[in-house]
């Protein structure tokens, strides 16, 4: 199974081996990380990486795709090349997340229910309603893909779906 | 004349121009405490830990010192292992963030002198995934203290090894719960695993006793080692040792983390004094004091707690909620807890139908689904709240609502259940005409 993976770019092999050197009594304690790693680099689970990172750890597929289906970062399809995470909790909420959040929808077009990633129309921009974010004492709080902001109202969600623009 | 903050541990977070680079750390006295922490014997350490009475800082408030002394090296074979808990998802509580963003080294010596004390050689940071700019700050001052030994083989000549590495988690609050971290940790999915056995100090990561720690406990360690454990034991009061971050958010002029002795301050002046009141001017109407699992408290409730007078008797008292001290004692004693440190605050105009539909959802979603109580019951309180809400209901859905959750609580192999429950419980106990009045409110219309 593992051959029939496209050749995966010598860094990445490098990175795998330096992650799975972390974990010196079990090999298995690397499938989060092994996932995040793939993730970042190839944007989301495909069926390739659940086997890859399974025979890479010596497991079977089942022990990869459990975790996919569990962990809610993990993805096994592509996102918009934004991912706009907005926090939905109740400090939050209480500060207008979810005005924030529709604000979001209304710019970028997606459409679709509270929980769980929506996409844009033209597919550049994903938008999630997230549980707490730690950050509640400067509500509403955002994230696009790594990078944080606080404070996020109508003005502020304009400015951001506009710098994505650019 | 607002009460001044003790900053023990952001003493230098927010300072201008402190940066969370090694050479800053060493320049503000870093590392010097696990200079002199390797010359010490580790059982001297874990007794000034515990002379300390620190308590942990993540939730549930038990003592370090015990949970330390539940590893005891005389009768251990196996390896011990200790989890830092950087996952940081109780609603409300955002302490450790600012940690790790402007202070990772102080995390890094207060969790190397744990290690130490503990004869810990392999530990890791469990932190949460939403977190990468945390993570990349840890693995950045993880190399930095590599490079100058305080971190590897033979640390500064002493003999002692020790690795430490990140683990970042995916998007689950139940990866906090030390027994679904720990799972997690190994690859699993992360099912909290049933106590007993599996206490984390017996049979923690891979089977081997663990110590799991909170990242402010972690770095108060530091502290505890640094001034000693008596000295340390005279913050704050007995039982409720040392500083606390106190994450505030909600209706208040300003939101924000502040870090007092533990029990230096009253709720009131906590809100009013030190946060600016209660926004707008308006009046307040309820508080939930440790993160969103701790049960709410009513302003205009009476609370009697038990405490020690003068003469050292006990004594039976009765405050109103802007009088209660900020330890972990007088919130257990008024029924709800100190828990995270997350104070969130809501004014006169929050509907607390609606707060509580909020909170549910959150729980409905994070339930791991292990026990059927929390997996069956989450989603059905979730959908009782919604449906109350939105005013579809009779008021016997409010006392469905509240057998839902007594039947959760309890009845499951982690806390989450309690934590699930207490919110709804606590909110009709002191608020349920407003639930009632929903429905009342549709049966009329
Ligand atoms: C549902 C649940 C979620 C938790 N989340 C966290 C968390 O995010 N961070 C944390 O430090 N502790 C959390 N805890 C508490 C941990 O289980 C554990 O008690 C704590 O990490 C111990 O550290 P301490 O003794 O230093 O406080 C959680 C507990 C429960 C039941
Ligand atoms: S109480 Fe809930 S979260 Fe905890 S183990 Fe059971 S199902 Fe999972
Ligand atoms: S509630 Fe939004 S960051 Fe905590």
């Amino acid at each position: 199974m593992i051959e029939s993976v496209p050749a995966l770019p010598q860094d990445f092999l490098a990175q795998v081996d330096e992650t799975v050197s972390h974990y010196p009594v079990s090999k298995r304690s690397a499938a989060l990380p092994l996932l995040h790693l793939w993730q970042e680099r190839f944007g989301f689970i495909s069926q390739e990486a659940i086997d890859w990172i399974a025979a890479r750890l010596e497991l079977q597929p089942i022990h990869i795709l459990e975790l996919v289906t569990f962990y809610p970062m993990f993805r096994q399809r592509p996102f918009g090349k934004f991912h706009i995470r907005v926090c939905r909790t109740l400090s939050c909420a209480l500060g207008g997340s979810y005005q924030t959040f529709a604000h979001f929808k209304k710019l970028t077009g997606a459409t679709g229910d509270e929980h769980g990633p929506i996409d844009s129309p033209d597919g550049r921009f994903t938008v999630e309603f997230v549980e707490c974010l730690a950050s509640c004492g400067t509500p509403p709080v955002v994230m696009i893909n790594n990078d944080f902001y606080e404070k996020v109202d109508a003005n502020k969600v304009e400015e951001l779906v506009r710098r994505c623009g650019e | 004349m607002p009460i001044a903050e003790r900053r023990l541990i952001l003493k230098y977070a927010d300072q201008p121009g402190y940066t969370p680079d090694i050479e800053c750390y060493l320049k503000h006295g870093g590392y010097s405490v696990l200079k002199k922490a390797l010359a010490t014997e580790p059982a001297t350490l874990k007794d000034e830990v515990k002379k300390s009475q620190l308590r942990g800082r993540g939730g549930a408030g038990f003592s370090c010192g015990l949970k330390w002394s539940f590893i005891d090296p005389a009768k251990n074979t196996k390896p011990v292992y200790l989890i830092c808990n950087a996952d940081e998802s109780e609603p409300g509580t955002f302490k450790d963030r600012q940690i790790i963003h402007k202070d990772p080294h102080q995390l890094l010596e207060g969790m190397i002198i744990s290690c130490f004390a503990n004869n810990v050689h392999l530990a890791y940071i469990y932190i949460r995934g939403e977190f990468p700019t945390g993570a990349k700050i840890l693995e950045q001052a993880l190399a930095e203290a590599r490079a100058k030994n305080f971190l590897g083989k033979n640390i500064l000549g002493s003999g002692y090894d020790l690795d430490i590495f990140i683990h970042r988690g995916a998007g689950a609050y139940i990866c906090g719960e030390e027994t679904g971290l720990i799972e997690s940790l190994e690859g699993k999915r992360p099912y909290p695993r049933i106590k007993p056995p599996y206490f984390p100090a017996v049979l923690g990561l891979y089977m081997c006793p663990t110590i799991v720690n909170n990242v402010e406990t972690l770095c108060n360690v530091k502290h505890v080692i640094e001034m000693g454990g008596e000295a340390y034991a005279k913050i704050g009061k007995p039982n409720n040792t040392g500083t606390r971050i106190l994450c505030v958010s909600g209706d208040v002029e300003r939101p924000g983390y502040y870090e007092f002795e533990v029990g230096g301050l009253t709720l009131g002046q906590l809100i009013h004094e030190v946060c600016g009141g209660v926004k707008g001017g308006r009046k307040l109407k309820a508080v939930i004091p440790g993160g969103s699992s701790s049960k709410v408290l009513r302003a205009d409730k009476r609370f009697k707690i038990k405490a020690k007078n003068a003469a050292g008797e006990m004594e039976e008292k009765e405050l109103g909620l802007e009088d209660i001290p900020l330890d972990f004692d007088s919130l257990a004693a008024v029924g709800s807890m100190a828990g995270s440190g997350g104070v969130i605050v809501m004014d006169e105009t929050r509907d607390m139908v609606e707060v509580l539909a909020n909170i549910s959802e959150f729980y409905a979603h994070e339930s791991c689904g292990q026990c059927t109580p929390c997996r069956e019951g989450v989603l059905w309180m979730k959908k009782l709240l919604h449906r109350i809400n939105a005013g579809h209901c009779t008021t016997a859905d409010v006392g469905v609502l509240n057998s839902v959750a007594d039947n959760i609580a309890g009845r499951t192999i982690c806390a989450f259940g309690e934590a699930a429950s207490w919110p709804v419980q606590s909110f009709l106990a002191n608020f349920r005409p407003d639930f009632e009045a929903r429905a009342e409110k549709v049966r009329a219309a």
